[in-house]
């Protein structure tokens, strides 16, 4: 086919400028990325030890009346050993290495009321808290993308209806959202039993429970991106190709719409720690929640720390696959030019 | 370039609030929600003007009863009419929210502010703090400065204040940095004012609009905050009728008390409803009026 | 006329129908937008329209006119509250009104193809374009998926795209603005519809680019599809196009065959569109039809001979400026430009986009600090300055954006806007400031009720006026306008480069004028100076660049710009 030679475009040098292979962007991008997760990791945990060295109380004591249940002032000699075993009168600045140190090889420390390693109490329990979240992620979501695709861009009865549904799912406190589920379908109904295991039966609630609010955020989310994306030309550029309404919201908006989802789930993720404390409460459900929760009230705080250090670790780990996954996804992050 | 692809174009059927501009048509949501306000000022103002009977009068022949016509949301489990106590308890929960919000809000924007506008060695170094700062779930955040204070009113009130404080305070640098690239701004550089000029004309008064819905939102969230802590037993302690401290209460008897749960429940919910329902309306206006 | 021969699935080859044969017509074609509130807007008033093979009709008007909404109601893609009658609507003999949804999807893409402007936003940003043609196949069950790869890879190579394994596989973003706009141009013809209707397809282009583009069409046209095309551009449609409709305010108020339109016109308002192009020819002239401030025929002043020994106003020396992009690399927006701003005069800067002239104007304003080279003001240091002294000769420099929109404190109404700038530049008139404020308004076309109004509710041409009040408040010498007129309509635009000629005559205010459209500078600058990739390539006297360039990028730039032959005939014939 003859093709008229004097509209083919010149294409044009690559100019004075430096342009960067595409690999070295994506790597450079990549390590960016991670430097800067690394960092944020490094200050939490840092800052969970400033806490730890801030606390009201000389530490051995408060040790020594957990253990033994009494609240009493202590005598140096029996405040002596507890500090040299746990290396509290040793300087601030080696405590600190000492502490750093053992993260990497999982040593978060030791509990003061159960006196055992903080990384074994969160290793037993950690599995019917991860369940717990994931599945409510899940179905936060198998929730949320349909109901935004039926009731987004198609006219404002149905949107202002879809939008109130979500506001209102979204400002609803878990606690009460618990209480309220087990209180119908567990104690009134008697589908679920009420007091808390880790089967399957146990965990339908409350995963229901946590997965509520999420789906609110989550479809807030992906409504005001869907609704933004349909007024973008290139939906009707699709349609005048002889696409259906139906064909543009599934195959190029949905996509569109998802992506700041993905990162609302990221930070669902990383503050699920959050969410679980106050679920499991409710449903008297085994998990990080209570342990949690226990540790705060007796100032166990080589537990709490150890928590939080978890949490902190999770959050930044999932940020960091997430902003991984948008480079995949998302070209236009990737830093080139 | 022309604006020609937008000859008239159609307005969008655009979901939610954001296309009212009118103020004086309102909706029915609006509406409600600010009755629902107003009742629950009143309810901290002066309980004595709502409540039925006293909070802390006991009567153990009455006890754990349902709701009915002379103690309207039932008795919990030592007789006492559970609806004065949520009366009496709003002042102690609204004040908790509302100074958890004034302590987030007052944190929030002075290092929200000065991680946009001051120069970089100054901003910087808040920025990574504030990155760090919320790898922490909010309550996380809460327990870890209640385990600091102990439990109490008042480290209630600091810790939900605190822990919400780099959650807002993100937001007000997102808000002051756009309003500091912006078009006036420049404008206002070029014609020769000085910046103290310009931040105290244009860019405090621009950054501040949109948060003045926020302000209001985050008064339902920290309720909801404060009452959660309450519940989970680190926060306001028995017989205090603050709203958690009622849930915290009526666990042991779920099973034979529904109500002693689901009511003050749902006077959070409410409060965190209508004030959300509030912030966003506020929110929309102040964005609607801009542009 | 050639007979295209394209291998379809069932070995049928395809033509094009033949010359002459009626393809699309509308007959008194009304179009109502429903509002929130169920209030209707009348947006096209009883449209006729013809389009026949092998012929390019276009539609021309300016924003507000319908001639989109026209478009998008012949594929059935007026909106889903809009509501389109006529008497007669049909492709081909067939009616177009009272279609299924299934019915359109059969047409649109495969008997007509509509291409929007912008292929930035009129592509899927996520997907590589060849997907974007594929889907354009796929959806009307065209090949297997081997002839439709082919296909693609033809298509591309059609509309004149090299590379086109590579190209298809990338993205909008990754391709360059003509490529890009190639691109979307393969999406809608790639089932080769006998009618293409194309909704200001050069509109976000640089004028090279455009050239391109309009060469994509014509070859289109050659082969004998049918165009629509959409325009606000008199002199892009002339081109292409064998018989002009010009619209305003939702009807057609002249039609008829281009050279007869453009020479001759009969409507009071195709006289102003085309009265209202800036161009070599109409330098010295006013645009537009209004009082203004003066009423008789006034030229743009060229430097008075009082003023020669005095410094230039503004000058620059040798600036170099760079930025460091989102990758870290650092780029070199601005690499060695000089220049000089006499008083009194207009300097023309213009370049396409990525030239660096929208940073040059920064730094003229020292809004931005050169890396090395410097500005002078009146001979005194100005981009390195303290602080302290550039605020004293910042009122001396203003400016004028493109978007005088965002510019405006939002919480500001127009007094508050002026009432600022008076008193800074005299904090004596304090007083009197809202007496200034209600001059400065008259002085620029508007009256002392725009004082107390907000811009949000102004049209685009009176916020530029307020812009314009603004920048005289403070009595400067030199005024920098950064693509001041590019976003208004033609007759606006029209206007506004009349009320600046004006000023300039009144005030003696220097121009330093940046622009992407040469006819605009010719009109209005005594010099110019041309930038490409940050470098000026050549600077001159308006006359010496446009009648005689010496380096190839002008000669390239000029070449490329679309001219409208017939104005100057026009002018000849009605000058005496």
């Amino acid at each position: 086919m003859a093709v008229d030679s004097s509209i083919i475009e010149a294409v044009p040098i690559s100019g004075a400028n430096a342009q960067r292979h595409p690999a070295v962007n994506i790597l450079r991008t990549v390590l960016l990325k991670v430097g800067s997760a690394i960092f944020v990791l490094w200050g939490a945990v840092t800052i969970t030890f400033i806490v730890l060295m801030v606390l009201p109380g000389d530490r051995a004591t408060i040790l020594l009346n957990i253990t033994s249940g009494q609240t009493i002032a202590r005598t140096p000699e029996e405040l002596a050993p507890i500090n040299a075993l746990y290396g509290f009168d040793q300087p601030i600045l080696t405590q600190y290495i000492h502490y750093i140190a053992g993260l990497p090889h999982g040593d978060l420390g030791t509990s003061f009321e159960l006196q055992r390693s903080v990384a074994n109490i969160i290793g037993e329990q950690i599995a019917p808290t991860f369940t717990l979240a994931g599945s409510a992620l899940l179905l936060a979501w198998i929730f949320a993308v349909p109901w935004t695709l039926f009731t987004a861009g198609r006219g404002r009865r149905i949107g202002a209806f879809g939008s109130a549904t979500e506001t209102i799912m979204a400002g609803l406190p878990q606690y009460w959202i618990g209480i309220l589920l087990l209180i119908v379908f567990a104690i009134g109904l008697r589908w679920f039993p009420v007091i808390g295991g880790t089967s399957f039966m146990n965990t339908v609630l409350p995963t229901v429970t946590l997965a509520v609010p999420l789906a609110g955020f989550l479809g807030q989310s992906i409504r005001s991106e869907f609704d933004r994306t349909m007024r973008e030309p290139f939906v009707l550029s699709a349609r005048a190709r002889g696409m259906s309404g139906v064909g543009v919201r599934a195959r190029h908006v949905l996509r569109h719409a998802l992506i700041p989802g993905i990162t609302l789930s990221g930070w669902a993720i990383g503050h699920l720690l959050s969410g679980t404390v106050l679920v499991e409460t409710v449903f008297a459900r085994p998990g990080l929640g209570a342990i949690l929760v226990n540790a705060v009230s007796n100032k166990d705080f080589a537990l709490v720390s150890g928590c939080v250090i978890l949490n902190s670790f999770l959050y930044v780990v999932i940020n960091l696959v997430l902003d991984l996954i948008y480079l995949v996804v998302d070209p236009r992050l990737r830093g080139a030019v | 370039m022309t604006d020609v692809t937008t000859d008239i174009r159609p307005a969008a059927g655009r979901a939610g609030l954001v296309s009212r501009l009118a103020i004086v048509r309102v909706p029915v949501s609006i509406v409600l929600s600010a009755l629902a306000v107003l009742f629950f000022v009143i309810a901290a103002a002066a309980p004595s003007v709502l409540s039925t009977h006293s909070a802390f009068d006991t009567d153990l022949l009455s006890s754990l009863t349902p709701p009915a016509a002379d103690h309207w949301l039932g008795t919990d489990d030592i007789g006492r009419d559970l609806y004065s106590r949520i009366i009496w308890g709003t002042r102690g929960s609204l004040l908790i929210g509302v100074g958890a919000m004034a302590v987030a809000f007052a944190g929030a924007t002075v290092l929200g502010f000065t991680a946009a506008l001051a120069p970089k060695w100054v901003a910087q170094p808040i920025n990574r703090i504030l990155e760090i700062l919320l790898a922490f779930p909010t309550l996380l955040l809460a327990l870890l400065f209640v385990a600091l204070l102990g439990p109490s009113a008042t480290s209630l009130l600091i810790s939900v204040g605190l822990g919400t404080t780099p959650g807002y305070a993100r937001l007000i640098r997102a808000q002051t940095l756009k309003v500091k690239q912006s078009g006036y701004v420049e404008a206002a550089r070029a014609l020769g004012h000085p910046w103290q000029i310009v931040f105290i004309q244009h860019i405090a008064p621009n950054a501040f609009r949109p948060l003045v819905g926020l302000v209001a939102l985050g008064i339902g969230q920290s309720v909801v905050w404060a009452s959660g802590l309450s519940f989970l037993g680190l926060g306001v302690a028995p017989p205090s009728p603050e709203w958690g401290a009622l849930l915290e209460a009526g666990k042991a008897s779920i099973t034979v008390a529904w109500w002693l749960e689901i009511f003050p429940g749902l006077a959070i919910v409410l409060v965190a409803l209508s004030f959300t329902q509030i912030g966003q309306y506020i929110q929309d206006l102040a964005e609607g009026n801009a542009r | 006329m050639t007979t295209t021969e394209i291998e379809s699935p069932d070995s049928k080859i395809e033509t094009f129908p033949p010359a002459g044969k009626k393809l699309l017509e509308a007959r008194g074609l009304n179009v109502w937008f429903t509002g929130q509130n169920g209030e209707r807007k009348h947006v096209v008033k009883g449209v006729d329209l013809e389009l026949r093979a092998g012929k390019c009709i276009a539609l021309v008007g300016e924003s507000g006119s319908g001639k989109s909404v026209t478009a998008r109601s012949l594929v059935g893609l007026a909106g889903d509250n809009a509501i389109v009658a006529a008497d007669a609507l049909e492709l081909e003999g067939e009616t177009l009104l009272g279609r299924s949804d299934s019915w359109w999807r059969r047409v649109r893409g495969s008997r007509i193809g509509f291409i929007l402007q912008d292929a930035l936003v009129s592509l899927d940003p996520l997907r590589p374009v060849g997907r974007e043609i594929n889907e354009a196949l796929s959806l009307h069950g065209w090949g297997t998926r081997q002839m439709r790869r082919d296909k693609v890879l033809q298509t591309l190579t059609e509309v004149g795209v090299p590379e086109p394994e590579l190209r298809a596989r990338q993205r909008p973003g990754e391709l360059s603005g003509g490529l890009r706009q190639r691109a979307l141009i393969a999406s809608a013809i790639a089932l080769h519809p006998d009618i293409v209707i194309a909704d200001e397809p050069t509109t976000a282009l640089d004028v090279t680019v455009q050239a391109q583009v309009l060469g994509v069409l014509k070859q289109m046209l050659a082969r004998g599809t049918s165009v629509i095309l959409i325009s606000h551009d008199l002199a892009v449609v002339a081109k292409l196009a064998d018989a002009i409709l010009v619209m305003q305010d939702g009807e057609i108020v002249e039609a008829g065959p281009s050279s007869q339109v453009l020479s001759r016109p009969q409507h009071p308002y195709t006289q102003q569109l085309i009265d209202a192009i800036p161009s070599e020819h109409t330098k010295g002239t006013r645009l537009s039809a209004n009082d203004g401030v003066f009423t008789h025929q006034l030229f743009a002043p060229s430097a008075s001979p009082l003023f020669l020994h005095e410094a230039p106003l503004l000058e620059a020396r040798n600036v170099v400026k760079g930025f460091k992009g989102p990758d870290g690399i650092r780029r070199t927006v601005v690499k060695g430009v000089s220049f000089s701003l006499g008083r009194g005069e207009t300097l023309g800067i213009v370049g396409e986009s990525g030239s660096g002239k929208s940073t040059v104007a920064r730094i003229a304003l020292s809004l931005e600090t050169p890396d090395s080279g410097e500005v002078r003001f009146l001979g005194e240091a100005w981009s390195h300055a303290t602080p302290a002294e550039q605020q004293k000769i910042r009122k001396r420099i203003a400016v004028v954006y493109q978007d005088p929109l965002s510019s405006f404190d939002p919480r500001w109404r127009v007094s508050r806007i002026l009432t600022d700038a008076i008193t800074l530049g005299d904090p004596k008139h304090a007083s009197r400031a809202r007496n200034r404020a209600a001059e400065l308004l008259e002085t620029v076309g508007l009256t002392a009720a725009h004082l107390d109004q907000w811009p949000l509710r102004m049209s685009g041409g009176q916020r530029q006026r307020v812009a314009i009040a603004r920048a005289i408040a403070t009595n400067p010498e030199v005024i920098v306008l950064d693509e001041a007129v590019s976003a208004l309509d033609v007759s606006v635009q029209a206007q506004i480069l009349d009320l600046l000629s004006d000023l300039q005559t009144q005030l003696g205010v220097s121009y330093l004028f940046i622009s992407h459209d040469l006819g605009v500078i010719h009109h209005m600058s005594d010099r110019v100076l041309v930038m490409q990739n940050g470098i000026a390539v050549e600077q001159g006297t308006a006359d010496e660049i446009f009648y005689n360039p010496k380096h190839s990028y002008t000669q390239k730039l000029l070449e490329s710009l679309p001219r409208l032959e017939y104005a100057k005939l026009r002018l000849a014939a009605s000058s005496r």
